[in-house]
């Protein structure tokens, strides 16, 4: 992206949370920041990068861009890292050694919650990386908070020379609310200064950073008992007093205008004191907190009676109607009713489907029709291949996960399974995000597995974002692109067993599939055609079905492609006296774009490339007749 | 009314659900409101269901719409709108554009499209002025024009002047030059005419 002028100081504007972060990253003088594209974190460096003197970077996974910044806040420099909550788990190793040398430059980590999971594979509390990894929390609740929380975490972090987390979840990340901004600190760095007992993690040298870091809970305990991001708002009912934190704190408000609440936006380490003195004022005190039972635990082991995921839910998101009749039965009040009269009309779903002209139809198409696979699958857009049609995944674990499953699969496999093809299908920036190891642990241990690349040339799924495969930095301009053929190579998968196949041409990528399945070794066959969202995708001439040549057999949708619409359906009778299914179909030319896969099934020639229906001519110069 | 006005847009991802209801925010923010607008959009660019709230008012403070509080659903598509019809609060009118995407899932004879979505949503009970955004757009010109249209359906159903609303969908057209400000203008006028205001 494009530097732009940043909007001035004092002005107020609508903006989501992750903008928020990205501008106070930008104004808290912050010199390196570093992230994998993830749902719902992945607009905050996509927003830094638009700024100026801030260098932004995609790195190839988390636990790389955690330790960009590391390093940069080693050498003195302020730095930035986001990502989503499974992003952690991959970044966690580098982060449970980072606590023990601490840092110098501010190191700010925003953490993702993709609570609800609206585009996750799980739902995880990142607030628990706190506390296992011995760092300060903080939880915003909304835009102004997630940048005042921002600039704040930036100068705790380098007061208490700790890494600081910055807590957040969708309904923070993605909601837009106002937010008024300030001006840039210009911060100059002190440079690296060599300190091996600090910086070099050794067991000797660790051991000895390890009271350290105790000492510095309990002297961070009390900043947090004095901050003002933990305050307790009285109220006029007393029957119970709400102890929350990040969009729990807005649901409880809305819900319980006039009960007393400690907000805890500095919410690790714990203020117990703060936690008594709400206590104190209320006849009971709920936790309220999304998504696991931390801060509630932690006051029970402090011996105070407090209720929480007792009565609450475990998973998914809180709002006022959700709380509302909780604590109304608590109080043994009546339910209040909701004020909707109408049901929820039970209709059809409608689940994420691939674009209209992605590669991946391609190759899922033809996975449907290989007979006999066990199909290990990998995170991004092609997970929808687990879907309809194709059904053609069987598992989807974590990033990168396809490698060594598919190898497990191999090795473990029983007489059931004693005839099946194992194959492994995972993206690019997945592949290269964590795929590498597990296709060279393939190799190394002989596994009989075919790898599919599927190499669109993009993040896809996170918006298309540019990655080591596509030559192109997050400013969009030239960086050096990865060969994806040498690369397997290097990894040890032999020449001939690696292919390079256009995803279009469904009988070229047929055969290649069901020959290496075949194969006892370790094939990677890899697909090039990019995702049809990026700038690399060209659209071609649109197709048509001719109505009167539509025999109504339906391979066409068998490939999945949203443009292709049933027009009516019918049954007929075949020779062999089997009833079957007709579906005629027509292709909504006006968002075609010509990738002809829906042409190669189709038996009677009924697809055509798309004729208006008033063809415009040209009679003579400037001249248009109808 | 309460203090916070709800607005429910709905709709599937690549329609513009959530630029719609970001220029309604502008809108309420521009006249001094406090504003909080989020999305239920899972994996929106893929069309799916896309729900948007808009919240405005003194000072909001969660950002989501509860199950009967919404005080205008504008609908983008005519099954989203049956689907979300019970966000409305009783009595409440409901905007829907009766244009159809049908996905895959039903293609594929999985699941049925309702017959008559608009027709079931008045069945229940709800007030439901439809009428065809595509076909204004596409007549106009342009089908990106749909946008606009919704917005000025929209426009009389608000707590504030349709003219604020207006201000704000052509302050985005103004670096597009005069003519796709006069295109929006009338994309606006015909939305509003739709649902007779």
């Amino acid at each position: 992206m494009a530097a732009v002028m940043p909007a001035p100081a004092a002005s107020r504007h609508l903006m989501s949370g992750n903008e928020a972060v990205a501008r106070a990253v930008w104004e808290a003088g912050v010199k390196v920041a570093a992230a994998y594209p993830g749902t719902p974190s992945t607009e905050m460096l996509e927003v830094i990068s638009t700024y100026p003197d801030v260098y932004a970077e995609w790195s190839v996974n988390e636990k790389v861009s955690l330790e960009v910044a590391i390093g940069a806040a080693y050498a003195g420099s302020r730095a930035f890292c986001c990502m989503k909550h499974v992003g952690m788990n991959v970044a966690s190793d580098a982060l449970m050694t980072l606590t023990l040398t601490g840092v110098v430059g501010g190191l700010v980590i925003a953490i993702a919650d993709d609570v609800g999971l609206s585009s996750s594979q799980n739902e995880q509390d990142s607030r628990y990386w706190g506390r296992f990894a011995h760092v300060p929390v903080f939880e915003p609740a909304d835009s102004q908070e997630a940048y005042e929380m921002t600039l704040a975490a930036f100068e705790l972090s380098e007061q208490f020379q700790v890494p600081v987390i910055l807590r957040m979840t969708t309904r923070i990340n993605h909601v837009k609310s106002l937010v008024t901004v300030g001006e840039r600190l210009v911060r100059v760095g002190p440079g690296f200064k060599k300190d091996p007992a600090r910086y070099v993690m050794v067991p000797g040298n660790a051991g000895k950073r390890i009271p350290l870091m105790f000492k510095r809970d309990g002297e961070l305990r009390a900043v947090a008992e004095q901050s003002p991001l933990n305050v307790i708002e009285s109220g006029s009912d007393r029957r119970i007093g709400f102890i929350a934190s990040g969009p729990a704190y807005m649901h409880v408000k809305e819900a319980f205008p006039n009960a007393p609440v400690l907000k805890l936006g500095f919410s690790w380490p714990v203020p117990f004191e703060k936690c008594r003195e709400l206590a104190a004022l209320v006849d009971q005190v709920v936790v309220v907190e999304e998504v696991e039972p931390l801060v509630e635990t932690e006051l029970k082991a402090q011996g105070m009676t407090v209720l929480g995921k007792d009565i609450l839910p475990l998973q998914g998101e809180l709002a006022p109607a959700v709380i509302k009749p909780i604590i109304a039965r608590l109080l043994g009040e009546n339910v209040p009713d909701s004020a909707s009269t109408a049901v929820a009309a039970q209709i059809f779903p409608r689940p994420p489907t691939m674009c209209v002209a992605c590669p991946h139809l391609g190759v899922y198409y033809t996975l449907s029709q290989v007979r006999n696979l066990n199909i290990s699958g990998d995170i991004g857009c092609y997970t929808l291949g687990a879907g309809h049609p194709w059904q053609a995944m069987d598992t989807c674990v974590s990033m990168g996960a396809s490698m060594g499953i598919a190898l497990g699969m191999d090795k473990g496999r029983g007489e059931a399974d004693k005839d099946k093809r194992i194959v492994a299908v995972i993206g690019d920036s997945t592949f290269l995000h964590m795929g590498m190891q597990g296709l060279l642990d393939m190799v190394y241990n002989k596994a009989n597995v075919t790898v599919l690349l599927l190499d669109n040339r993009a993040v896809g799924m996170t918006g298309g974002q540019d990655n080591p495969g596509n030559g192109r930095d997050i400013y969009g301009e030239e960086a050096p692109r990865i060969d994806f053929v040498k690369l397997v190579e290097a990894l040890g998968v032999k020449k001939e067993r690696v292919h390079k196949v256009n995803p279009y041409e469904l009988p070229v990528l047929f055969k290649t599939i069901r020959d290496e399945v075949k194969v006892p070794d370790v094939s990677v066959i890899i697909t090039d055609q990019p995702c049809v969202l990026i700038k690399d995708y060209h659209k071609l001439k649109p197709y048509e079905v001719l109505d009167d040549k539509c025999t109504g057999c339906g391979n066409c949708l068998d490939v999945g492609c949203p443009a292709i619409h049933v027009t009516r359906r019918g049954k007929a009778v075949k020779a062999s006296g089997r009833e079957v299914d007709l579906a005629f179909v027509r292709i909504e030319s006006s968002v075609c774009t010509g990738c002809g896969l829906c042409v190669q099934p189709c038996a009677p020639d009924a697809i055509q490339h798309y004729v208006p229906v008033s063809p415009i001519k040209l009679v003579k110069s400037g001249e248009v007749v109808a | 009314m309460s203090a916070t006005s709800n607005i429910l847009v709905v709709g599937i991802g690549g329609q513009g659900v959530m630029t719609a209801t970001e220029i309604l925010a502008e809108a309420a923010i521009a006249l001094g409101h406090d504003a909080k607008k989020t999305e239920v959009a899972g994996m929106a660019q893929r069309g799916g269901v896309v729900s948007s709230h808009l919240r405005f008012g003194p000072r909001v403070l969660s950002p989501q719409i509860a199950p009967g509080e919404a005080d205008v659903l504008l609908a983008f598509e005519a099954a989203e709108g049956l689907r979300w019809r019970h966000m409305l609060r009783p009595g409440k009118i409901a905007l829907v554009n009766d244009s159809r995407f049908v996905p895959p899932v039903v293609e594929l004879g999985l699941f049925d499209y309702p017959d008559d979505p608009v027709g079931q949503m008045k069945a229940g009970g709800t007030h439901v002025v439809a009428f065809d955004a595509t076909t204004i757009a596409l007549d106009l010109g342009d089908i990106r024009l749909g946008n606009t249209v919704m917005l000025g359906a929209i426009a009389d159903h608000l707590p504030f002047p349709a003219d604020s609303l207006l201000a704000c969908v052509l302050k985005r057209f103004e670096k597009k030059g005069a003519r796709m400000v006069e295109l929006n203008q009338k994309a606006f006028a015909a939305g509003r005419a739709a649902v007779g205001g």
